[in-house]
Order: structure tokens, then sequence, then C-alpha cells
């Protein structure tokens, strides 16, 4: 094998490798921006002053709904994405 | 029993902001290996059509005005249009790939409906400032589904197809019912709230 082609095959495993760690970090990524926001405006968080809230108040929270659709992304359709695509770039 | 107008908005916002996830997702790995399995392909336009048939209650309940009654009924029809035609070419109900100009469709329909019914300036309150900004948004990302129609393999338009959802499920948390934006509420607004 030549050079050239180890530096090909190399810059193309680079390059699935990069693709199948953005896939894995969209989860995680949206859940810490649904934390930082909870630090940045802890008001939106109303389970953390709940005197005197409705039930759609302490339900409905927006930094906290940023994180469950990271969760539901990251648990239910990442994995099986990755999977695939591993299998897809060792040609299986 | 009914939540406040702005909660349902984040509620949207959170289906606009998987939507977008899923999208990315799709573009980032190619429809081949998206399609590997057959239950993936119904996600995000299932989502898309489930998002337009919960449209009909909102519109049904939170709208005041003829105009906003328009509004909210054109974005239920777009929505369900778009992801109905994209699960019919997933079935394979739909041969034409054109179907797929429903998506670009319903970007423009939504943010001219967005414009329209706005009826105050960018500063009066927060929701006004984000009904223009989303509204040019739709309008202005609408360029991303439609070359993906005559490019369905570009990973760039694709991709810029799926973070305008992003934005806008950003944009969509960002609504309150009276809050001022950038140091501007009218006094015709009301008393902002918390």
């Amino acid at each position: 094998m030549s050079i050239q082609e180890l530096v090909s095959e190399h810059a193309a495993v680079r390059r699935r490798s990069s693709r199948a760690w953005t896939i894995a970090a969209l989860g995680p990524t949206t859940m810490l921006g649904g934390v930082a926001w909870a630090f940045l405006q802890p008001y939106r968080i109303t389970v953390l002053h709940p005197r005197g809230q409705g039930f759609w108040w302490l339900v409905i929270e927006p930094p906290l709904l940023a994180v469950l659709a990271g969760v539901v992304f990251a648990l239910l359709i990442a994995p099986g994405v990755l999977e695939d695509l591993e299998a897809h770039e060792d040609g299986r | 029993m009914q939540p406040p107008a702005e909660l349902v908005h984040w509620m949207f916002a959170t289906g606009f902001l998987l939507l977008g996830l899923c999208l990315l997702a799709q573009a980032l790995v190619g429809e081949d290996v998206w399609r590997q399995r057959p239950w993936r392909a119904y996600v995000w336009p299932g989502l898309a059509f489930l998002m337009g048939v919960l449209m009909w209650p909102v519109m049904v309940f939170y709208t005041n005005s003829t105009i906003h009654m328009v509004a909210h009924g054109s974005w239920a029809q777009v929505m369900m249009l778009a992801g109905g035609a994209e699960l019919g070419l997933v079935r394979g109900k739909l041969k034409n790939s054109y179907w797929r100009l429903t998506m670009p469709l319903a970007f423009l329909v939504s943010g001219t409906a967005l414009l329209i019914h706005e009826q105050n300036g960018w500063l009066f309150a927060r929701a006004a400032f984000l009904h223009h900004l989303i509204g040019w948004l739709m309008i202005t990302g609408a360029i991303f589904p439609l070359v993906s129609v005559f490019r369905p393999r570009s990973a760039v338009w694709r991709s810029g197809f799926a973070l305008t959802f992003v934005v806008l499920g950003v944009l969509l948390y960002c609504d309150r019912d009276v809050a001022p934006v950038f140091g501007h509420l009218s006094s015709q607004a009301g008393t902002p709230h918390r």
C-alpha cells in the first residue's frame, strides 16, 4: 500500500469518526444547552419555587424540555444511528 | 385546565427541536444509513404530521381573532401536507420526489402567515419581535428544503434545513406572553409577567 493510499484511508477514517462523534454529541450538547439555560435563567425552573404555581407551570419548564429533547434523541435515536453508521462504514 | 399560550409555544418548540435533531442526524449519516431501520424513516415526517394535527386544537382553543385563526389553520394544513407527503414518499405510496416541494411551500406559507397576522411593530413586545423574526426565518429558510429537493444528497443544504428547525425551536422557547425585548415594551402591551 502506497503512502498516498494510507493517507487517503486515514483521512477517510477520520472523516467517518468525526461524523459518528457528531451524532453521539448531538443529544448531550442539547442537554448541556438546557442545563446552561437553567443556570442562566433559574427563574424559568418553576419547581425551584413551586409555591403558588399551577399544574402547567410546574410541568412545562423550557430548560427541562430542552434537556428532555436531548435525552429522547440520545436514548432513542442516536444509538441505532451510530450502530448502523459504523456497520455501513465497516462495509457490513 | 388549558395551559397558557406561551407554554404551548414551548411544547411546540420541543417538537421542532427534536425534529431538527433527527433531520440533522439524517443529513450527517445520509439517506441510506438513516433508512436502514424502516421505523426511523417515519420518525421526522410522522412528527411533522403530528404537530400539524396538534395545531388544530391550538387554532380552536387559543385564537381570539379571525386573522389568528386563519394563520394557525394555515400552519396546521401545511405541516400536515408536508409531513404527509414525506410519509407517502417513505411508504412508497407517492413516487414523484417533487412532492418534497411541499416542505418549502410549508415554510413560505408559515412565514407569510406569521408576518401577516402580527399587527404590531418589531419592538412592541417580545412576542411581536419573535413573530417578525420567525416569519423572516421561515421565508429565508425555505431555500434549504427547496434546494434539497434538487440536491437530495447535499449534506450542507440538508443540514441548513435541519438547523432552521433548531433555530425555530430556540426562538419559540424565547416566547413569553407579555415581556420586553431589548428593553422595549409598549405601554399598550399590558403588564409584563415574571
